[in-house]
């Protein structure tokens, strides 16, 4: 067991290599000169220059290479071109809304789509199991900004329930915090409890139709405990992994979200830095995410290995 | 696969004079049989005509811009209204759908196509198949928009750049689907037989291995197409999409985003049909992908 862990855990740093070298490569094969590109129209020769050293283009491209893994091994992700601050203290001054922002969407999303799921397989072929579907298909093709100004329109400039945009800490306690994040929870946590609920069924499916299920049921227990107790516990490893594997989805939909409802965090920093062509930026914040997932997922599937004693190594 | 197309396409249709209302009625079966393709298709086929023939359903040019005219809400002249700049919504909207609608067709075809050619060696060739896929796991760990942010900040604003930076996240799915069905394939009698008699390896791969792959790469592109036109949308909505005097509908989106007090049919009318145009496409390529599944396609057999 302990050798899987180990594997498991190996298993995941060449594919953060190939991350790295995706994202430094993206730099080099863009075509055009990149440091044209981002210094803009007005740019100056000199300008043009300075990006150009500040992102290394002037090196020797294997000692551009060598040198960008070992800064990143370090924890340096590069220096903002606009403010010259490092991009790794721009990210974390940025990650408590995206973190925040991210796990009450993942709390939504669970709670509304395992139980989504659950009823619609245990109804299946009826039209609660296709009304349920067919809500999820919505949503899940529902853009985020679409749904969030919705929202934003309705409860908020109509209704005044809730402030149109921006960010209270938790710390400046729970009901600002909700008010102000409750909508764009929705938003994004719809997309994300429709691709979870589809999953939850279908694997809910798989389950309910093996024997041991049908001995439940024949052995008189009620139907609540046999979804609950004996699928949806079997169900659990293919659903979990999902939740894993759509954090990419989530990830990608918090920097959209961000923006909507000008909420400060990690996907708004990207919006700006989109506009000032600040690519270090852009740069370290993929990577950020990306290592995040990876080492998200290696973490679900060392928990379900070390729980599920039918997962043999 | 095929054996569910065949026995779908080639009803045998009675040369009487019936014929032509049998076959209705059989189209019309079919449908009932599956809606989502019906109605996703028909949704969709609304749409695509609604874009192509915009010039002949409004009679404003979609950049025109009428300074008199701004913000005024939906009315008998201006179907849903005008936009800040006294531009026509509807008008606007229709014409949006064309580059949406163009970027979706195009990621569909070039992340399917390079998704299989990337798909087809992996599976077939050991020796290169470890490092391809270990690639591709990399490509799969990006946020698909960042990678695309990142590829369209680094090159000049074009329709060809947001294309080639939607296409490139969307094809390690292709690659590993394409390759799963090679590995079951080449595992087959038959591709041993092949292999046997002499045939060569483009034979192989052409002839008995790519037909395999044409059902689940259909169902496979339709999603790409629904999900490239969302991510159109979002790169041009962040300001790293088309070129912002193309109408598409992330870019009317993202001007409108600041008048949603006084004007939210700017915002909410584009929206609207660029969901309801992904979900035609999320809805058909569900529908495919149940009409196309082995598996069901057996069921439906035996009962039939």
């Amino acid at each position: 067991m302990f050798g899987y862990v180990v594997t498991r855990i190996l298993s995941a740093v060449p594919v953060m290599a190939v991350v790295a070298t995706i994202v430094f490569l993206l730099l080099h094969l863009t075509p055009g000169d990149p440091a044209t590109i981002i210094a803009g129209e007005q740019a100056t020769a000199a300008e043009i220059e300075r990006i150009r050293t500040s992102l290394g283009l002037d090196r020797p491209l294997l000692q551009q290479f060598v040198g960008w893994l070992l800064r990143i091994l370090s924890g340096d992700l590069g220096t903002s071109i606009y403010s010259g601050k490092p991009v790794t203290e721009l990210i974390l001054q940025r990650l408590e809304p995206t973190v925040s922002l991210a796990l009450l969407t993942l709390s939504i999303a669970i709670v509304i789509a395992v139980p989504t799921g659950v009823i619609a397989a245990w109804k299946e072929g009826t039209w609660v199991d296709w009304t349920l579907m067919f809500l999820a298909i919505v949503f899940f093709s529902m853009p985020i900004f679409i749904t969030g100004y919705i929202l934003i329109y309705n409860f908020s400039v109509q209704w005044r329930m809730l402030p149109v945009q921006g960010y209270r800490s938790l710390s400046d306690g729970i009901g600002p915090f909700l008010s102000h994040m409750i909508l764009p929870a929705i938003s994004l946590g719809l997309v994300y409890a429709s691709l979870l609920a589809r999953m939850s069924r279908s694997a809910m499916l798989e389950v309910l139709h093996q024997d041991y299920i049908r001995t439940a049921r024949a052995k008189g227990l009620g139907t609540s405990k046999v979804l609950f107790l004996h699928a949806l516990k079997n169900a659990a490893v293919p659903i979990i992994t999902t939740i894993g594997i759509g954090l990419i989805l989530l990830i990608s939909g918090v920097v959209v979200v961000e923006s909507v409802f000008a909420i400060p965090g990690i996907g708004r920093l990207t919006v700006d830095a989109i506009l000032r062509r600040d690519y270090p930026i852009i740069q370290g914040v993929i990577l950020f995410f990306s290592f995040v997932y990876v080492i998200i997922n290696l973490l679900i599937d060392l928990t379900y290995r070390l729980v599920d004693p039918r997962i043999k190594y | 696969m095929s054996s569910t197309r065949i026995m779908i396409s080639s009803d045998p249709v009675p040369a009487q004079a019936s014929a032509a209302a049998s076959r209705g009625r059989k189209i019309a079966r079919w449908m009932l049989r599956n809606p989502r393709i019906a109605f996703g298709a028909a949704l969709f086929g609304i749409i695509l005509l609604l874009t192509l023939l915009a010039p002949l359903l409004s009679p404003y040019d979609p950049l025109q811009m009428n300074p008199m005219n701004r913000l005024k809400p939906p009315s008998s002249e201006h179907l849903l209204g005008t936009d800040a700049l006294g531009r026509d919504v509807f008008t606007r909207t229709l014409y949006g759908g064309r580059a949406s609608l163009m970027v979706g067709f195009s990621v569909a075809i070039a992340a399917t196509f390079i998704g299989l050619c990337i798909g087809l060696v992996s599976g077939y060739f050991r020796a290169v198949d470890n490092v391809l896929m270990l690639v591709m796991s990399g490509l799969m760990s990006i946020p698909g928009i960042l990678l695309a942010i990142a590829m369209t900040t680094l090159s000049k604003a074009s329709v060809t750049t947001v294309i080639l930076a939607i296409v490139v996240p969307e094809v390690p799915r292709t690659a590993r689907l394409v390759r799963s069905i090679v590995l079951t394939i080449r595992e087959q009698p038959y591709v041993d037989a092949a292999i046997v008699t002499g045939s060569s390896v483009p034979r192989i791969l052409f002839r008995h291995i790519l037909p395999n792959t044409a059902a689940p790469l259909t169902v496979q592109a339709t999603f790409i197409c629904a999900s490239a036109i969302i991510v159109e949308a979002y790169l041009s909505f962040l300001g790293a999409g088309t070129p912002p005097e193309v109408p598409s509908w992330g870019n009317l989106i993202a001007e409108a985003r600041n008048f949603i007090r006084l004007a939210f049919w700017i915002l909410l009318y584009p929206g609207l049909l660029l969901g309801l145009t992904v979900l035609s496409v999320n809805l058909l390529g569900d529908g495919l992908r149940d009409l196309l599944d082995p598996r069901l396609a057996r069921q439906m057999k035996a009962r039939s």
